[in-house]
């Protein structure tokens, strides 16, 4: 999954603030701070290691201490705590010291050649790269956890109690590194209360949407707001937009950089498609320039009708969600009537988990992340955040909210294979350059043709540059 | 006696030295270390690339743009900051003329020195949320909701501020709002320094300006203006420094840190974006030694330039 902006609160405003306080501080002339204590190799102070049972896969020494780093943004750090309950109850003997920050970065980075915890929830602002991590060997290899026995069921494997796409997303290069531990669907997001008033129905195509769009703006809302600062979140409206028009095979090119992947007539018709969104008036005005918060205040206020986000939308917007909004998410509008990938619905796991190669105990990282996907844990996660986990059945007990029934029933008519990109996170290059390049087409300064220019450019660069370490993907 | 003078003065500067050299001296050792590597920053292996890091410099198009952005800052920052400071602090010192004799600033002059400096008592990151709300690009921001009521601008065509990257005298507009709120903050803290310069100077010298029969703008430039040259001077080195670390206001304030579509890019944003996004540590510290070395240079032409006989009074 491209940059789940992990989940709820991903650069909310004070997340982003403080990352910044952090990087103002060690920016300019000084970047060798950070590399201070880089470079020079300790020894390696590796714990013992357990021996392996069924209840033990891992081979847990029953002694000791691990180390863990929770993310405390907006999915809070309470679930993390509860999991060091869970994680006890095998391993009464190991010590769990969870620290809980928003400097993942900042706190992380500069000890990660040397002593790492063993278990970092990398997500935030303050975010490590991870296909830098990946590029570096600086992560340990998940597999065994995958394939170790699930902590509640010894006859079912890890891998098997895992949401579809869950171990495609923390996989690269055929390795899994990563494992996501929240769930998210992604699509419009509506007011139905707003809809059932004036009778309007929720388009499922561009056609529909641009028959709407003049009655939505007839009675004083905009169609559409998005997040324009953050040009990210318009992403993934485009990213489904190009996967239902030209199928999975016209992203998984573009993830494998292939030549004139941009240009295809599918691509063109997703992208002309958004262009003519812009051009005719249909966005919020100023959205271009709105950040994520400001423009989901705006969807809430009822001042644009439809907006893109992912379902931690209702927990970050909790506070002022107002009184008899009927927050629902319907899957992204399709592009035309040749669509390859009709109703294709992009969903996937984000909230990053990864246990440092150079961790003392790895062993313990691991366990952790076991008992955290146990079913009293993804259960305790969902009941904490009205998010979902990656584990199956996490959210079955969570009914008190129309959205994430909504996201449910989106889930239940899903056709196909999800959608997944992964380029952004492969290429830190062409991220830029796409993000940009979303911010002028949203902003209405780039045409769709200068768009697949300005992308095929800059894949075709990276394509070309043999510094840059390649990856590819056939599913 | 000498002897011990010697070992007192050690002993207290033993421990300062000694912390300065291992925090400050030795990473910019290491930086330079690094710069000729292709360290990524996460692992412990790295290659010696020589000099290949510089090469790469010198033809990426992008630390290019925010060459020239920083220089715009370097130019813009100072003067401006330095012109509107140096004018209330006269206008609160000198400026004020009553049917008394005496010279004294404009009435109310206590009440303005405290507004003009409040800005500098704020967090930068204060700053940062409150010129957001003033900048928000649509009907709900403070400018635009306020140019709309009165129909200076179109509801359906917001003005977009820092997220603006049309040329405005050739200068992409973002810069010109971002240099507004630097401005904006740094006026304050030079008009206190200027004013405690100006108060410094005789005042019978303002006075005999006053019997000769000078006007407040012929006293500003013939006696207050050369009388201040030490004070000017530093401060244009402090906003040249100031101006090279813009960097948080873009971070903060710019579409995608540095946006839209690099319009706003310093040189410490590519700098982050190349060390942390891109994970290239090695390349990022070539350029941070390259700014280091930019901003020494920069150092030595401002006092070199400013640099003149002192005036006793």
């Amino acid at each position: 999954m491209s940059q789940l902006p992990d989940s709820t609160s991903d650069l909310s405003r004070r997340s982003l603030l403080r990352g910044t306080a952090a990087a103002g501080l060690l920016a300019t002339p000084a970047v060798g701070l950070l590399s201070a204590c880089a470079g020079s190799s300790t020894g390696d102070d590796k714990a013992d290691t357990g021996a392996k049972t069924d209840d033990n896969p891992l081979g847990v020494a029953d002694s000791g201490k691990v180390d863990v780093v929770v993310f405390n943004g907006g999915l809070g750090d309470a679930y993390a705590k509860f999991d060091v309950t869970v994680f006890n109850k095998k391993h009464a003997g190991v010590t769990v010291n969870l620290s809980s920050t928003q400097k993942i970065k900042t706190e992380q980075q500069p000890k990660f050649s040397t002593t790492p915890a063993d278990l970092i929830n990398n997500a935030g602002a303050d975010i490590m790269a991870l296909d830098t991590l990946v590029n570096e060997g600086a992560l340990t290899e998940l597999t065994p956890l995958l394939d170790a026995p699930s902590w509640d069921d010894p006859n079912t494997k890890v891998r098997d109690t895992l949401l579809p796409g869950t171990v495609n997303d923390g996989t690269f290069d055929g390795k899994v590194f990563v494992l996501n531990y929240a769930y998210t669907v992604f699509g419009m997001w509506y007011n139905q209360a707003l809809f059932d008033k004036n009778s309007w129905t929720v388009p499922t195509t561009f056609d529909e949407f641009f028959t709407l769009a003049p009655k939505i703006k007839a009675a004083g809302t905009a169609p559409f707001a998005f997040a324009g600062k953050y040009p990210y979140y318009m992403r993934w409206a485009i990213m489904s937009w190009i996967w239902q028009s030209g199928g999975k095979s016209a992203v998984v090119d573009i993830d494998n950089l292939k030549p004139g992947c941009w240009k295809t007539p599918e691509v063109m018709a997703a992208l002309e498609a958004t262009e003519k969104l812009v051009k005719d008036g249909y966005t919020l005005p100023g959205s271009a320039t709105l950040s994520h918060t400001e423009s989901q205040q705006a969807f809430l206020d009822g001042k644009a009708a439809l907006l893109p986000c992912g379902t931690w939308l209702e927990n970050e917007m909790r506070q002022t969600i107002p009184a008899g909004f009927q927050m629902k998410l319907a899957n992204f509008w399709g592009v035309s009537a040749n669509d390859k990938a009709k109703g294709a619905v992009f969903a996937g796991s984000g909230e990053n988990w990864i246990v440092p190669k150079k961790a003392a105990n790895a062993a313990a990282g691991m366990e952790f992340l076991r008992a955290m996907f146990s079913v009293e844990g993804a259960g305790k996660f969902a009941e904490l955040t009205s998010s979902l986990s990656s584990r199956i059945g996490s959210g079955d007990k969570v009914t008190n909210s129309t959205a994430l029934v909504s996201a449910g029933e989106v889930m239940k008519k899903a056709s196909g294979d999800l959608v997944s990109f992964k380029h952004p996170d492969w290429y830190a290059d062409v991220d830029k350059a796409e993000q940009n390049a979303i911010g002028e087409l949203m902003a209405g300064r780039m045409t769709a043709a200068k768009f697949a220019d300005t992308l095929q450019a800059a894949t075709d660069k990276v394509a070309g540059d043999s510094s840059i370490k390649k990856f590819t993907r056939d599913a | 006696m000498r002897h011990g003078k010697a070992r007192f003065v050690t002993s207290f500067l033993f421990l300062p030295v000694l912390l300065y050299v291992f925090y400050v001296l030795w990473p910019y050792a290491q930086d330079i270390g690094y710069s000729l590597t292709n360290w990524g920053g996460y692992s412990d292996t790295q290659e010696f690339v020589g000099l290949d890091n510089y090469v790469r410099l010198v033809k990426d198009e992008l630390i290019r743009k925010a060459f020239w952005h920083s220089v715009f800052f370097l130019v813009t920052v100072p003067v401006f900051t330095i012109a509107l400071a140096l004018l209330f602090a006269f206008l609160l010192n000198v400026g004020g003329r009553g049917s008394r004799a005496g010279v004294r600033g404009v009435w109310g002059s206590h009440v303005y020195k405290v507004v003009f400096f409040f800005p500098q008592v704020l967090s930068l990151v204060l700053v940062a949320i409150m010129w957001q709300a003033i900048y928000r690009g649509d009907e709900q921001g403070l400018l635009n909701g306020l140019l709309m009521k009165i129909g200076l601008v179109d509801p359906e065509k917001p003005l977009q501020f820092v997220a603006d990257p049309s040329p405005f005298l050739g200068v992409p507009t973002v810069l010109w709002w971002l240099l507004l709120i630097a401005v904006w903050g740094g006026t304050g803290f030079y008009m206190v320094l200027f004013s405690a310069a100006m108060q410094s100077i005789p005042k019978d010298i303002f006075e005999a300006a006053t019997l000769d029969g000078a006007t407040r703008v012929k006293t500003f430039f013939r006696i207050t203006l050369p009388l201040l040259r030490d004070s000017v001077s530093v401060a244009w080195v402090y906003l040249g420094f100031i101006a090279l670390d813009m960097y948080a206001l873009v971070y903060v304030m710019t579409p995608s840190q540095g946006g839209p579509d690099h319009a706003s890019e310093v040189f410490a944003s590519v700098i982050n974006f190349t060390a942390f996004n891109k994970g290239q540590f090695g390349y990022a510290c070539a350029i941070a030694v390259a700014l280091g070395i930019f901003t020494l240079l920069l150092a030595a032409v401002q006092l070199r330039v400013t640099r003149r006989e002192r005036i006793e009074y």
